[in-house]
């Protein structure tokens, strides 16, 4: 179980991250939020590649703060980057394979690998021996992002707005994927989402604004009181962006 | 009979474990150890310097050649001249390779220049890859020149490595196109400690239709040297694209220098080059993984120079 102790992060005298404290009790929390309110950065000191200026990071109790990345990968927690980042030369096997981990045979480690990539909408004979280069497009990386984080089955995974970067449409079919490692893991999952669907699965969501939680709640508590609002908005889905929109509304 | 570091060098250069399959000539410490002929490729000793003839028939499909060096001694220096005649409608694969295990205060060289005439319509995937070894003060030397003459509707592919543990390289590589005629390079560096590679390569078209794409990819760790020059001429309606992207390290130094000329108004050429370290999101990427900052950088280099 992930626990958050009164992290803050400030760059340039800035505060980005406030005082957050929360516990993960649950197994599936969405994180949402206007652009800037520190969604990212709180996902990133969760795994180590931000540093915090100050607060705890236990897992299963365990002080995790001053771990390196590679050592908070090895206690169970795995990443999805917002962008992927693309390697030349490294083929789409390569890292599958090291996602799905060295304790498994050649062959079984190639069949999950290609399991997951099914499932992320991926033919796994035709990416495979892909290179992680320039000649995949971005939503082809990020299907291949969010398979990698997946494959990895760890005690947390974490999701950098999965949806950024692919189509409606497509990411839909996407969600299967997160309802999948959430039915076949006993592993908890963190997800920065501004998508309804997702919000909807949610166990809780947590809504941060300024670099505070605003508010961190039963997922379809708040659901359904946004559904009560939906009579007085012309929003449809629930997005930062909702502010252009004439009617627009918070989230509180 | 070979001994055990023989047999380490072969299998590191050429990828065998035993005598291959097909025609072969196996070189060792200046002389040839074993050597096999089909009814399609013969394999003749020079008797005017050191070296060998390989003469492919028309025709011949399928089939493959390999050539390896190696040099288990240190202090020895040998230039041998390898020379390919491959007929027309071929379709063969030539592994060739150097490795130099060097344990002593001599130096051991090898150059070696192999030359390719390439028949009409002919395909040939040609394989060499350079490596050294061995705790000796002696240096590891080698200087490959590759001299490639390709006939119409030919096409060559060429991929070169060299692996570390080459000290000083000059790599030679000339390519003279025909009509239709197609070359695909591509050309692998590792260097590390105070070792200096340079690689020139120059390709020439000049029947319309010809083509060549070049791949260069280099890694220049600790204080190494690297230096790379790809020279396309377009001289008819023809198409060339060169890349060359590097990883510098440490205080490696590296100088890619890129040449287009073209001397007809069909001609059209493209070169794209790129120096850079790693990037940090590479290495953070590959740690969310769980692989350490060190095997991170392992592996980006094994997969930049896969």
């Amino acid at each position: 179980m992930l626990q958050l102790k009164n992290i803050c992060f400030s760059v340039d005298g800035k505060d980005i991250l406030k005082d957050i404290n929360f516990t993960a009790e649950d197994r599936f929390i969405a994180v949402t939020g206007p652009n800037g309110s520190g969604k990212s950065t709180l996902l990133k000191i969760i795994m180590g590649l931000t540093e915090p200026t100050s607060g705890q990071i236990l897992l299963d109790g365990n002080d995790i703060t001053r771990l390196p990345v590679n050592e908070r990968a090895d206690k169970g927690i795995s990443f999805a980057f917002q962008q992927p980042v693309r390697f030349k030369g490294l083929k789409v096997s390569d890292l599958m394979k090291l996602a799905v981990g060295k304790n498994l045979k050649a062959s079984e480690q190639f069949a999950r690998a290609c399991d997951i990539l099914s499932g992320v909408g991926l033919c796994a004979k035709d990416y495979m021996d892909r290179e992680l280069n320039d000649t995949l497009s971005g939503g082809e990386m990020k299907r291949i992002e969010i398979a990698m984080a997946a494959a990895r089955g760890t005690k947390l995974t974490l999701f950098d707005e999965p949806e950024a970067g692919i189509d409606l449409w497509s990411f839909q079919s996407l969600i299967h994927v997160f309802e999948q490692l959430y039915r076949d893991t006993s592993g908890s999952i963190i997800i920065i989402s501004h998508q309804e669907r997702i919000l909807s699965i949610a166990d809780k969501i947590l809504y941060l604004k300024d670099g505070v939680i605003e508010r961190y709640d039963d997922g379809k508590k708040i659901m359904s009181e946004l559904e009560l609002n939906m009579h007085s908005s012309d929003c449809k889905v629930l997005t930062d962006k909702n502010t252009h929109c004439g009617k627009g509304r918070e989230l509180k | 009979m070979m001994n055990e570091i023989q047999k380490s060098l072969l299998k590191e250069v050429a990828a065998l474990d035993a005598l291959p399959t097909g025609a072969y000539n196996i070189r060792s410490d200046g002389s040839g150890i074993a050597r096999n002929t089909t009814a399609n490729i013969d394999i003749i000793t020079k008797q005017d310097k050191q070296g060998i003839d390989i003469i492919i028939r028309p025709g011949t499909k399928n089939e493959s050649v390999h050539i390896p060096v190696i040099i288990s001694q240190s202090g020895i220096e040998e230039l041998v001249y390898n020379d390919f005649f491959i007929g027309e409608d071929c379709d063969v694969t030539i592994i060739a390779g150097c490795g130099i295990h060097c344990a002593g205060k001599d130096d051991s060289k090898h150059d070696g220049i192999h030359s390719f005439y390439v028949g009409k319509n002919s395909k040939v995937r040609y394989v060499e890859k350079h490596y050294g070894e061995g705790e000796g003060r002696g240096k590891r030397l080698m200087n490959p020149t590759t001299i490639i003459e390709l006939e119409e509707n030919a096409v060559m592919k060429l991929e070169t490595s060299q692996i570390g543990g080459i000290d000083d390289t000059l790599r030679i590589t000339k390519a003279v196109l025909k009509e239709n005629a197609g070359i695909i390079i591509h050309d692998k560096i590792l260097t590390a400690g105070t070792q200096h590679a340079n690689a020139e390569i120059h390709v020439e078209m000049n029947g319309d239709g010809s083509n060549c794409d070049i791949i260069s990819r280099g890694v220049a760790k600790e204080s190494s040297y690297q230096e790379v020059t790809i020279k396309i001429d377009g001289n008819a309606a023809c198409s060339g694209h060169a890349e060359c992207d590097s990883i510098i390290m440490d205080n490696g130094v590296i100088l890619a220098v890129p040449q287009l000329k073209a001397t007809n108004v069909e001609a059209s050429l493209i070169h794209e080059a790129a120096i850079g370290k790693i990037a940090g999101e590479q290495l953070l990427k590959l740690m969310t993984m769980g692989l350490t900052e060190k095997e991170a950088e392992e592996l980006i280099i094994k997969g930049f120079l896969q």
